[in-house]
């Protein structure tokens, strides 16, 4: 009769002790924002980055404007060369990509110039070719690439001036050369891991 | 008879713990502790660990540090075809999971001698198949190409393409093979620096310069007369006036800052940057001169202290030492040759061309808004891989095509380019194709 009771308070307390941990052991709620926020809003800052480059920068001093700076692909190699905006967008991920591994960006195309910038996973050429075929929308997903999965969203990048059609309509390494004001000639990709 | 066993273990286990330990923790001499031989670009500080191994647990990232911490500025400024932020976006993960680039040593392994191809490469010279496999596809001309041959060949380099990139090729097709002959501008920082740092009452050591009239009359003549720098310019240390016997290169740095700094980037002066004894030749596995192998390398061993002949050290300073067919094939090479109608003053000395044209050239930079001529120092800064020296070196005098072949024909660099290039390597060629079609 002794053992049995020990047996029932040592029961009763592991049985307390296991309800404990496990309450301990409920995740949190998540907080924070939303991977789908988080990203729109980093393509909102990147967008309207590009956009003041390209108008405030480019557009004003350019040949179109001062012609005090020329904007070319190969900029180091002319005197007072400047980066073409695509070139600066890529500048700008590369430099975050310095700072911090919390969110990667990149542009890239189904008709790149430079064949690095081909989509290279499953989902990142999936979501370009639905940004082609569903003009004005996004694309939003989850990939595994190593061992972490990420949030990944592909925005539209869309020709905005006759600059970005004649460039790579014109250019010895597009694939494609037929590209008009208002198509869709590549996306934004950001990815997040979760 | 276990007892002794446990305790001859425990003996040697501590004697073995203790050699180490006095090595790695009071020792002058870390030989011990290396555990295969260095490479060519790093023997020279092989014994200063921490120059690399700046914690002793600090794993890949600090390495990476130690690595930028020496090439990152060269790489920049090369504008680095493969640097670190180009693979650290996720979609590389497959890329890095065969060759992890973000780390320099994924592709430079140290203390493997034995596996280390040119460049310090220890990776098999096809590597570039792993990122580039499909390169036919978009390539007709790449299509039967060999993958070692990528960057053997004198087409591409992994970091370095800045003469070799496609429209810098069809940019600079044409032109004579030799030009017009350039001309060196003459060094000028270091003069300006003087006006700088040289105090205008500076110890003049009257005794000395009584007791030394060959040397003072060697000096009068001297650049660094002109420039206002008196024996105590040299022969005293900035906190005392005490006579110094014999200056080193923490004088001589007080003018000539850019030329010490470049000079212990370079394999001269790199273990001075880790404070270690001077290199000499006997150190080097290169060929060398029998009478120059235990000749300490400092500024004095090219510049002779009082006359500041720089044609003597931009030429024969370097062939005191160095003994390999390269060297020995100067005095008769065409470049030989022209600096030897400038010393005969049959052309001017600024066309003449000596082993410092190309490998310790003359670089205009613009400091403070003036334009300063300095020279580097750094022998080592163009000369891996050789297509570094096309465009601030080869191209002053020689078109882009021929120097292309010339730096891609071992024979002719061999012999000091004594003739003409052999082979033929044909980017230039490729690039006007595509470009016509």
């Amino acid at each position: 009769m002794k053992h049995v009771k020990k047996i029932a308070i040592m029961t009763t307390l592991l049985a307390s002790s296991l309800v404990i941990t496990a309450c301990n052991e409920t995740p949190p709620a998540k907080a924070g924002i939303p991977p789908k926020l988080y990203t729109d809003s980093l393509f909102a800052v990147m967008n309207a980055d590009r956009a003041n480059y390209t108008k405030l920068i480019i557009q004003r001093l350019g040949p179109n404007g001062a012609g005090a700076i020329k904007p070319d692909e190969h900029w180091k190699e002319i005197e007072n060369g400047a980066l073409l905006p695509a070139q600066m967008f890529r500048a700008g991920s590369e430099a975050v990509a310095e700072v911090t591994d919390e969110f990667t960006y990149s542009l890239q195309s189904l008709w790149p110039i430079n064949k690095q910038n081909a989509p290279k996973t499953p989902l990142e050429e999936e979501g370009l070719q639905y940004t082609v075929d569903n003009p004005g929308e996004n694309f939003y997903g989850e990939e595994k690439l190593g061992d972490v999965t990420y949030f990944t969203a592909v925005y539209p990048d869309v020709a905005v001036s006759p600059a970005c059609t004649t460039c790579h309509n014109d250019h010895k390494d597009s694939p494609r050369t037929d590209f008009d004001i208002g198509d869709v000639m590549g996306g934004v990709v950001i990815r997040v891991p979760l | 008879m276990r007892k002794f066993i446990w305790a001859t273990w425990i003996l040697v286990t501590l004697a073995i713990a203790g050699y180490y330990g006095y090595i790695l923790l009071k020792a002058d001499n870390k030989q011990a502790l290396l555990i295969g031989e260095t490479s060519h670009g790093h023997f020279q500080i092989e014994l200063a660990c921490s120059s690399c191994h700046t914690e002793a647990f600090g794993g890949p990232e600090l390495i990476q540090e130690a690595c930028a911490g020496c090439h990152g500025a060269e790489l920049a400024e090369a504008n680095d075809t493969h640097p670190k932020k180009k693979f650290t976006d996720p979609r590389n993960a497959d890329r890095l999971s065969v060759v992890d680039a973000r780390y320099c040593v994924s592709c430079h392994t140290e203390h493997h001698r034995e596996i280390t191809a040119p460049m310090g490469v220890t990776l098999p010279e096809d590597y570039c198949f792993h990122c580039h496999t499909d390169v036919g596809d978009d390539r007709e001309s790449h299509r039967d190409l060999a993958f070692d041959s990528c960057a053997s060949a004198g087409c591409h380099n992994y970091h370095d393409n800045r003469a070799l990139f496609e429209d810098f090729l069809v940019h600079n097709h044409s032109g004579p093979w030799l030009k017009e002959m350039a001309r060196l501008t003459n060094p000028n920082g270091a003069a300006m620096l003087a006006s700088k740092h040289v105090p205008e009452q500076q110890p003049t050591f009257p005794e000395q310069k009584k007791a030394h009239p060959d040397i003072h009359q060697a000096w009068s003549g001297s650049s660094h007369a002109d420039a206002g720098v008196d024996c105590g310019g040299c022969h005293s240390d900035a906190s005392s006036n005490e006579w110094l016997e014999k200056p080193g290169i923490a004088q001589c740095q007080t003018c000539h800052i850019h030329e010490a700094e470049s000079y212990k980037s370079g394999k001269h002066g790199m273990r001075l940057a880790q404070s270690l004894p001077a290199i000499r030749p006997a150190d080097s596995t290169m060929s060398f001169k029998e009478t120059a192998l235990s000749l300490q390398q400092g500024c004095n061993s090219c510049h002779s202290a009082h006359r500041t002949d720089t044609l003597f050290a931009a030429s024969e300073a370097c062939l005191t030492c160095h003994n390999d067919d390269h060297s020995r094939g100067f005095d008769s090479s065409p470049h030989g040759q022209l600096l030897t109608q400038a010393i005969a003053g049959a052309i001017p000395v600024e066309q003449a061309v000596s082993c410092a044209t190309c490998h310790m050239p003359r670089a205009e930079n613009i400091v403070d808004g003036e334009t300063v001529v300095q020279v580097n120092h750094n022998q080592n800064h163009n000369l891996r891989p050789n297509e570094k020296m096309i465009r601030p070196v080869c191209m002053q005098c020689h078109n882009l095509g021929f120097s292309i072949d010339a730096l891609a024909d071992p024979a002719l660099i061999r012999n000091n380019f004594n003739g003409k290039p052999a082979t033929h390597i044909p980017s230039i060629d490729w690039s006007l194709k595509r470009v016509a079609d």
